[in-house]
């Protein structure tokens, strides 16, 4: 695919280094930022406005140094706005994830899913639901290293942002979402669920 | 169920998602099977919700640009 019009002229003065042009970027990422936040807004309304709009300008001065640094892989497959926008995205994005968990405890014990599945099997009435939980906690229980069921419990049952993982258990979200891949893998074929 | 198992069939990891975000975004914009054209992406974003998100944010965020 050719590189966009639309981003071309941009693209070039921003290989340049031109002040403007970095400028440019950085409204183009702020503004990036501020809309994700806008998005999240409702589901953090106990954060003042004062410290979401830091964690907007945070945000997008990271994804600056990202896409300057990243420059040369934009191979022109998308517009470059959308390029540079997935980079104020992802920083916002993580950063709301952390604020909204930040005096959350996450509990890290892989035996912890008992109290979970039992809980979640109460409120169902039910029993097709009631049965599947009950065969789902003996393979989390038999089919997973210990790893594998904490990881999992955390995200898969507790519901924890990954990213808010990540940050606990000093990893990433790539390392992680391949320890979720795998334990579901697992747990899918102890089920006798149909894997590929 | 599938919300704890995860997708059925292949899928990419998160990094490959975030390198391939935008270019499946805008096929998706552009009207072309995104689908095809990136393979893995749809199963990723329906088990990883991080992911998704960011996904739904650049997708409505370039829409609204045209």
């Amino acid at each position: 695919m050719e590189i966009p019009v639309d981003g071309a002229p941009l693209i070039d003065r921003l290989r340049e280094r031109s002040p403007e042009a970095i400028a440019e970027l950085h409204a183009l990422l702020l503004r990036a930022a501020r809309f994700e936040v806008g998005r999240r807004r409702g589901a953090l309304s106990h954060v003042r406005g004062e410290e979401l709009d830091d964690i907007a300008n945070q945000a997008a001065d990271d994804a600056l140094m990202a896409v300057l640094a990243k420059l040369d892989d934009y191979r022109g497959a998308s517009r470059f706005t959308t390029w540079a926008y997935k980079f104020a995205l992802l920083e916002a994005g993580v950063r709301l994830r952390r604020r909204a968990w930040q005096h959350r405890e996450v509990v890290l014990e892989p035996d912890a899913w008992r109290a979970l599945t039992d809980r979640q099997q109460s409120a169902h009435d039910q029993v097709e639901q009631a049965d599947f939980l009950q065969a789902l906690g003996r393979a989390i229980d038999t089919a997973l290293t210990q790893h594998q069921r904490t990881v999992f419990v955390a995200l898969a049952l507790n519901e924890v942002p990954i990213d808010v993982l990540a940050e606990r258990m000093s990893t990433t979200r790539g390392a992680l979402y391949k320890t979720l891949h795998d334990a579901r893998k697992r747990l899918r074929m102890e089920l006798g669920e149909e894997d590929a | 169920m599938s919300k704890l198992l995860g997708p059925l069939g292949p899928e990419i990891g998160c990094d490959a998602c975030f390198d391939l975000l935008d270019e499946y975004v805008d096929l998706e914009l552009d009207g072309v099977d995104a689908d095809a054209r990136v393979p893995g992406m749809r199963a990723h974003l329906q088990g990883c919700p991080a992911c998704h998100e960011e996904y739904e944010a650049l997708r409505e965020l370039a829409g609204a640009d045209g």
